[in-house]
């Protein structure tokens, strides 16, 4: 069964409409990568998903039950996770208080601190715990961005543009990252970088002028000539 | 020591501090810190929603004002009790911050200090409108026999200075429990970017409004321990003057700090003090100090401390 | 009086309050468009203009009229360096920070108040007016005998508020054919559409802000030397202005010329008509409590767009 579920999902802006009828289905335990070229309506596709922005038509639903009206905070709590393209932190509090933050609403409070100590010993932050989050170089912070993402133990994990700045051995850490992280959780992960996307995702949605163009695995996608046409053809 | 014991030294030893003091000051000075000791519980109730949430408030006076008539005028008219009557303060505190949240939380920023400001005025207009039972700004006095409390006589300068020690006190001690509690943490972190909180998972909306209600209540008890003290109600402690004055203290204080607010009102109240021999325009000093402090320390006294002495001041 | 020409009277009393309120508003909000931000000093600056008109008749004596035309000219010119000056040194170096310009322009509300009163002094002061002659007016009622005209006791206006009115309708064209037409207020509506490119294109942007907030005060104290032989100067007379343009600025849509106008005619005339009729606090009281309530449910005002 799929966990993340749209149907027909729009949006217009004065009536551009931005996300044209999204038909989307994420399978449990898989990672998904969106593409598509700038202005495709990804950013609207993944804030209609998480609550950021309502939706002018569809349904949204995860796990099996409808979310469409659902406010953003209570999508979280039920196990979602979103990490923002802009990095978002908090930086004048410490880094294990931006995680701390983040792992109390979903866990007991005697397990928060083991939470927070696991998050960043996976994003390989641990020793950086006690430093005020604006003092970490900018790799660092997209990596505590994820810390938090993970401290909220998701079950969908969204990823706005993780890579977007980070240095080649950055990326190659993330790539790890992602696929050991994939057995734990899902993940809808939206990339420009096609080496991440060819490198980490089980299938990848192809959006184009707010509409699914193609869907499939990513070699498939790599040779598909209207997604060349498209998007591969002008990169 | 570590952070935590020094933290604990430093605001017991405050409470310890002003206690002691209860039995040194000369009289001028005992009645004056009395005073201040009651306007710093308004200014740290006024702290946690603006220094510790981010949400600056130009409509305190209505909260404080909200406990002061609270108690005053059913002690005035139906002759009740100071217990009942702080206690119906307190409450009409919370009441009257709950409702004014539930509007003003609807708008951020600009539009938020503008929206406090005007209910605010219209709580001021109401007391000056109902004059027959407020006597609006002229006020009345509450009798010296009404204002009794278990037998303890609290027009006593010593019973009166115990009352704002433990009024104060509690007020302080509530206020560093808060910060230390998830609920403070995440108050701090809805001030430094909410649109991440909420994307944590936490409802902002009920956050903020639990903030505003405090910071209400407290401000409330303040006001209603004013009237009790002092026994004297009037309309000019609704006026826009009592909104901006908790605002000068936090800021001169330091925002988002716990002793900041007290700092602040002592500063402040004895800057007016000391003018107010040369001058009959005291306000001059609260508007030269708000420019200054805008302009060059908008951290605070307690805040310049934090930033170059002890960053893990809470 | 019955209650026909009685109402005549309320609205042409309202429509005395409208015409400075609405010179008064036109200021705040123009820095509000162009600044974005809100300067809570700006009663402050038109209880300056209504002092300071007092001090230069005292300085030109002779026929009231000499004095007053001075007053009439200088006094906004005083104002605006001073508002201008104000900016340069507090608000630019706080970088227009909208909360923080909120409290840094109370500082400069009391400041100017509080100067004020220990120069000027807590007495009020009258202004004579330039010309003042008082204007009957008719009233036509259905009598014995058809229909009469007649001169109803009380019912009656001066030229000087005739006059008021007259004047502030043509300083409202002026301002709107300098906003639209000219360059200067080509540049200012640059600005307020985006700082950034105005100063890409070589716009001297600080100098704007400078002369906006100079020229907001301006009006603020125009305003009052007109209203000066009406009402007396006050060293606390700063606050109804103040109040009163806050509601109109926030009815007519924030920062929006034409909006704050129509919202000062119907403010100014309801304020005259409410006051005549019921007790001006609970006037002011509803006043209050629509802005409020304005803000929370209709932030773009009564009269402005819902931006798409």
């Amino acid at each position: 069964m799929s966990l993340l579920r749209t149907r027909r999902l729009c949006k217009s802006f004065g009536g551009l409409e931005a996300v044209a009828g999204v038909d989307l289905d994420i399978a449990s335990g898989e990672v998904r990568a969106l593409i598509g070229p700038n202005g495709a309506g990804k950013t609207t596709l993944v804030g209609l998903i998480c609550g950021r922005i309502a939706p002018s038509a569809g349904t949204v639903s995860f796990d099996g039950s409808d979310i469409t009206h659902l406010p953003s905070f209570r999508r979280m709590r039920r196990g979602m996770a979103y990490t923002f393209q802009i990095t978002s932190i908090f930086p004048r509090l410490p880094v294990r208080e931006n995680v701390a933050l983040a792992a109390r609403v979903h866990h007991a409070p005697d397990v928060v601190d083991e939470a927070v100590t696991s998050a960043l010993s996976r994003i390989g932050l641990r020793g950086e715990a006690d430093q005020i989050a604006g003092n970490l170089s900018y790799g660092h912070q997209r990596l505590l961005e994820i810390a938090m993402g993970l401290a909220q133990a998701p079950r969908l994990l969204i990823l706005d543009e993780p890579t977007q700045g980070l240095s080649e051995g950055e990326v190659g850490g993330f790539n790890r990252l992602v696929r050991d992280l994939a057995g734990d959780m899902t993940i809808l992960l939206i990339e420009h970088n096609m080496d991440v996307v060819m490198a980490t995702a089980d299938r990848v949605t192809v959006l184009t002028a707010g509409t699914v163009l193609a869907e499939g695995a990513p070699q498939a996608i790599r040779a598909n000539a209207a997604v060349q046409a498209a998007y591969l053809g002008t990169g | 020591m570590t952070d935590t014991s020094r933290i604990l030294a430093l605001h017991l030893g405050l409470i310890a501090v002003l206690f002691a003091l209860n039995f040194l000051l000369p009289a001028y000075h005992h009645g004056n810190l009395s005073r201040i000791m009651v306007l710093a519980s308004y200014a740290i109730g006024y702290n946690i929603l603006f220094g510790y949430t981010g949400l600056l408030s130009l409509g305190h006076a209505l909260f404080f004002a909200a406990g002061m008539y609270g108690l005053a005028l059913p002690m005035q008219h139906a002759g009740l009790g100071a217990v009942p009557a702080f206690v119906l303060g307190v409450f009409a505190g919370a009441i009257v911050s709950a409702g004014l949240a539930l509007l003003a939380l609807r708008t951020t920023g600009v539009a938020f200090m503008i929206v406090t400001l005007m209910f605010a005025q219209a709580g001021f207009l109401t007391i000056l409108y109902f004059g027959d039972y407020t006597r609006g700004d002229e006020g009345f006095i509450i009798q010296q026999a009404q204002r009794v409390i278990a037998g303890i006589d609290l027009t006593d300068e010593t019973n009166r200075y115990m009352f704002a020690w433990a009024l104060f006190s509690f007020c302080l001690l509530v206020c560093l429990a808060l910060i230390r509690l998830p609920l403070g943490r995440t108050l701090i972190a809805i001030r430094e970017n909410e649109e991440r909180v909420r994307m944590l998972g936490y409802d902002t909306g009920l956050h903020k409004l639990t903030a505003m209600v405090l910071s209400g209540t407290l401000s409330a008890a303040a006001g209603a321990a004013y009237a009790l003290l002092f026994g004297y109600a009037g309309a000019t402690f609704a006026s826009v003057q009592y909104s901006i004055f908790p605002l000068l203290w936090v800021l001169l204080g330091g925002a988002g700090t716990v002793i900041g607010p007290f700092i602040g009102a002592l500063f402040m109240f004895y800057l007016i003090d000391l003018s107010s021999g040369i001058t009959s325009a005291y306000m001059l000093i609260a508007g030269v100090v708000l420019v200054l402090l805008t302009l060059f320390a908008p951290q605070g006294l307690t805040g310049e401390v934090r930033r170059r002495f002890w960053s893990g001041l809470p | 009086m019955e209650f026909g020409p009685h109402l005549l009277l309320a609205v042409l009393e309202g429509a005395v309050t409208a015409a400075v309120l609405s010179l008064t508003a036109a200021g705040l909000s123009l820095v509000f468009g162009v600044m974005r931000v809100v300067n809570i000093a700006h009663g402050e600056f038109f209880m300056l203009g209504a002092v300071l008109a007092w001090v230069l008749v005292q300085v030109f004596p002779g026929h009231p009229a000499v004095g007053f035309v001075v007053a009439l000219i200088v006094a906004p010119l005083i104002v605006g360096s001073i508002a201008a000056v104000a900016d340069l040194t507090i608000l630019k170096r706080i970088n227009y920070d909208p909360e923080r310009t909120i409290v840094a322009t109370i500082g400069l509300l009391y400041i100017i108040q509080q100067v004020t009163l220990m120069t000027y002094g807590p007495d009020a002061r009258a202004v004579e007016a330039p010309f003042n002659q008082r204007l009957a007016l008719p009233w036509v009622d259905w009598g014995e005998g058809g229909l009469q005209v007649y001169y109803p006791w009380g019912l009656s206006t001066t030229t000087y508020k005739i006059a008021v009115i007259g004047a502030a309708g043509a300083l409202l064209c002026g301002i709107w054919a300098m906003m639209t037409r000219t360059r200067l207020g080509l540049v200012m509506r640059a600005t307020q559409a985006d700082r950034e490119m105005a100063q890409a294109f070589g716009i001297p942007v600080e100098r704007v802000y400078a002369m906006v907030f100079g020229l907001g005060a301006g009006l603020a104290a125009l305003a009052a030397v007109l209203i000066v032989p009406i009402q007396q100067a006050h060293y606390l007379m700063g606050g109804d202005p103040l109040l009163l343009s806050f509601i109109v600025v926030i009815i007519g849509g924030l920062g929006s010329l034409p909006g704050t106008v129509l919202a000062a005619v119907f403010i100014g005339l309801s304020d005259g008509v409410i006051s005549v009729f019921f007790s001006p606090t609970l006037a002011k009281i509803f006043a209050t409590l629509l802005v409020g309530l304005v803000l929370v449910f209709r932030p773009q005002g009564l009269f402005g767009e819902r931006p798409a």
